[in-house]
């Protein structure tokens, strides 16, 4: 706890020996690793900030560290979630961290929570800790960790990133903002591009996880002055680190003085999730589909088929379909894509695709409003992979 | 009077790349108004349907945001930074 009774918490000849720069440290000293020893924190996620702040937390003594993670291990994890290694590619990335967090510090206590963060579970989850730490990726997480921090009174230590931006704050504690203070609102869904579309330098959450794991630590030991009521912005292509104030929303529905949201709510509607998901069902529904063995059929055949990719071109000089054209979905936003892809088709057939299928659903529901038809390559270039040529990197 | 506009890099793929930007007004409404004149894919990113600006894009003037000065009404002057800070959320893996 965060003022804990210090005179009950003892430190083995190990400890002291293993906190021994700690211990050194006027900020720190036994007072301050008994109160590291005492607190317990909380990360929800294990991913790219979830993965240096834990083992930095571990390593400094935090007596007990609880980790939310449901998923597993992926190839394209490595680059940045350095918590985990190359033998535990497929399995539980609870399972990895929680390994390597007790390879790294076996005095401390490590809970596994295996579940997905919900409205259902999350109060009782978080009740149990002195500071949660938001590791998460998406909206609608990010809205749920912060509705449950001011409602359990608790400090959400934030931290984002983007391509080779990172923010960082520390929100609701002592009486400052809390995220909703900042953002009222999540972007719809497709209007940012994601990290899996958009890119993410490795390094950036090792950096911005770090400051979230230094933010916590302060707040444990009371030490210096915390990010609350500062957003930080760093910017890592230019070196650069800026501040910004923040300051609390009186009128803030979660942490205002005429609170409207009491208790948690549905975050995948606040976010318009599902509202997204059927329209694209609706969109899928009047555009045809062909299937990655078909289209390999009819490229076989020579049959009259234009293919264009809509990915970005990084995406296409990566790994592409042989014969297929690059047309990406924003300049196909713009229009001029439209256009030069009207002039390519030219009475041929037309078959569009990118990663996944989702952005060349997008792409077909712009051309067709432009009297374009085709059909979107169900399941992207990753179908192509598994279908049609098992030695393509999915990437 | 130009005024120093910083875009972030979620959204400088609508400004040409660029970083930051010489800007003509004297308020807030005049600098973003000559933004999404030169660059009208961002009109969509900044405003509602309404014509309000977005709930998760914030502008500051300094290092002060424009909901605790004077909004969109909000006066600069040359000397002064402006900073687009829409919110990001890390790397949900869709499309």
């Amino acid at each position: 706890m965060l003022n804990p009774d210090i005179e009950k918490i003892e430190l083995s000849k190990e400890e002291y020996e293993r906190y021994s720069r700690h211990l050194i440290l006027p900020e720190v000293g036994v007072e301050g690793q008994k109160k590291l020893k005492a607190a317990s924190i909380l990360c929800v996620g294990t991913g790219g900030l979830g993965a240096p702040l834990t083992m930095y937390l571990a390593a400094a003594g935090v007596g007990r560290i609880g980790l939310v993670d449901f998923d597993v291990v992926d190839a394209s994890n490595l680059q940045r979630q350095i918590i985990h290694g190359t033998s535990w590619i497929g399995k539980p990335k609870i399972d990895s961290a929680e390994h390597r967090l007790k390879d790294i510090n076996p005095y401390v206590e490590i809970v596994r929570y295996p579940v997905r963060l919900s409205s259902e579970n999350a109060l009782e989850i978080f009740k149990d800790y002195d500071i949660i730490i938001d590791g998460t990726d998406n909206f609608p997480t990010r809205y749920l960790v912060n509705d449950a921090c001011v409602l359990l009174d608790k400090p959400n230590v934030y931290g984002s990133i983007f391509r080779f931006d990172g923010q960082a704050t520390v929100f609701h504690y002592e009486d400052g903002p809390c995220y909703r203070c900042l953002y009222p609102e999540p972007p719809p869904p497709g209007l940012v591009p994601s990290c899996s579309e958009g890119g993410v330098l490795g390094i950036l959450p090792g950096i911005i996880g770090v400051i979230q794991a230094t933010e916590a630590v302060k707040i444990i030991l009371g030490a210096g002055r915390t990010l609350k009521g500062r957003l930080l912005l760093y910017d890592a292509l230019n070196m650069s680190f800026r501040e910004l104030k923040l300051r609390k929303n009186p009128e803030c529905p979660v942490c205002g003085t005429h609170p409207t949201v009491t208790s948690l709510i549905d975050y995948e509607e606040f976010c318009g999730i599902p509202q997204a998901k059927a329209e694209e069902e609706a969109a899928k529904a009047t555009m045809g589909e062909i299937t990655a063995t078909e289209l390999k059929q009819l490229l076989d055949q020579k049959a009259d088929v234009v293919v264009i990719d809509v990915r970005n071109p990084d995406e296409f000089a990566t790994t592409r379909i042989p014969g297929t054209t690059l047309v990406p979905l924003p300049t196909i936003e713009q229009g001029e894509g439209i256009e030069k892809i009207r002039s390519l088709v030219n009475g041929s057939d037309l078959v569009v695709h990118c990663r996944s299928g989702m952005r060349s659903a997008k792409a077909l529901g712009i051309l067709q409003t432009a009297g374009i038809t085709g059909k979107n390559l169900k399941g992207g270039i990753h179908a192509w992979a598994d279908e049609v040529d098992p030695s393509m990197p999915k990437v | 009077m130009t005024v120093k506009v910083l875009i972030p890099g979620p959204l400088r793929r609508y400004t040409a790349n660029l970083e930051s930007l010489e800007l003509e007004g004297s308020s807030i409404s005049e600098i973003l108004a000559d933004l999404t004149g030169r660059y009208g894919d961002l009109k969509k990113h900044l405003y509602n349907e309404d014509g309000k600006l977005r709930n998760f894009v914030n502008v500051y003037v300094n290092d002060e945001d424009i909901r605790d000065l004077n909004q969109q009404e909000t006066s600069v002057q040359a000397s002064d930074v402006i900073s687009i800070v829409p919110s990001i959320a890390g790397g949900s893996s869709c499309a």
